[in-house]
């Protein structure tokens, strides 16, 4: 990734609180003013903001804490999403449309229905999802900023 | 069809007063599940048909550009979500009617849902 720095727009780390439900989306919806302010297409901003509304549910539902980082350089847009908490036992089967883990509190305000991880990857064009069990997860997603995301 | 219109087809209240009520809204999507709506919800401007009265069904909302949420069941938002709604500029409305007579009498005069079936039984 050498030379990669020297071509950085925009770089911020967020902090998430788990358990927080009160401000639950409102990371995402930072995120979304600052590629609306970069002037990137309504594709990416959309898509980017549904992989990040839903990766920071995830903080918010299982973790203990954690950051979102955003990074937007000239070709792509970079998602990284380190947490401390749960983890995920067995992640394939974390990615299978369906699959969730939630409690009552999470399915009361609508969510848990599994479907978040796996609405993560169809909204970008790489993620790698990595997790320890009883210490954390890493989830990182890029969505590129090309043609074919124009529009 | 206007939001004016779909205020006038399901006898609703306008709970953001400013809202521009000659918005044009083509499609819809109707839920109680924000899961759901984040991962079948196709296409900027769509219509939420929901009884989430909750902040998080205005970040879903923002996140996927809705043009307009009406709550049903005579549902009202609480100061939080009404604020969150005014700063993203999503207008709000609530009518009395029941998710399926709303979704009915929508779908009569003309609007169709923004995705008809999930493909294998997902999206």
């Amino acid at each position: 990734m050498a030379g990669v720095e020297n071509h950085i727009r925009f770089q911020e780390v967020f902090h998430i609180q788990g358990g927080n439900f009160t401000n639950a989306g409102s990371i995402s919806s930072r995120v979304k003013e600052i590629l609306k302010r970069a002037g990137l297409s309504d594709k990416v901003i959309r898509r980017t903001s549904i992989a990040t509304f839903e990766a920071e549910m995830n903080v918010i539902c299982y973790a203990d804490r954690g950051n979102l980082s955003l990074l937007i350089t000239p070709h792509f847009l970079k998602v990284v999403v380190d947490d401390e908490g749960s983890g995920i036992h067995d992640v394939n089967l974390a990615m299978r449309e369906g699959y969730s883990t939630a409690n009552e509190k999470i399915r009361e305000l609508g969510f848990g229905a599994g479907m978040g991880l796996s609405n993560i990857k169809k909204n970008t064009d790489e993620m790698l999802l990595t997790s320890k069990f009883r210490q954390g997860t890493h989830l990182e997603f890029v969505i590129y900023l090309d043609k074919q995301n124009e529009g | 069809m206007k939001l004016r219109e779909i205020r006038d087809i399901l006898d609703a209240e306008v709970i953001t007063e400013e809202a521009n009520l000659e918005k044009e809204i083509k499609y819809a999507f109707a839920a109680d599940l924000l899961s759901d709506v984040l991962a079948l919800s196709r296409g900027p401007g769509a219509l939420l048909i929901t009884g989430v009265t909750n902040p998080q069904v205005i970040y879903a909302g923002n996140a996927i550009d809705l043009g307009a949420i009406i709550f049903v069941r005579g549902k009202q938002p609480n100061e939080a979500t009404f604020q969150l709604a005014i700063e993203n500029q999503i207008p709000l409305l609530t009518t009395r009617y029941i998710m399926f007579e709303a979704c009915g009498r929508l779908y009569q005069l003309g609007m169709r849902a923004c995705i008809e079936k999930v493909k294998n039984g997902r999206g």
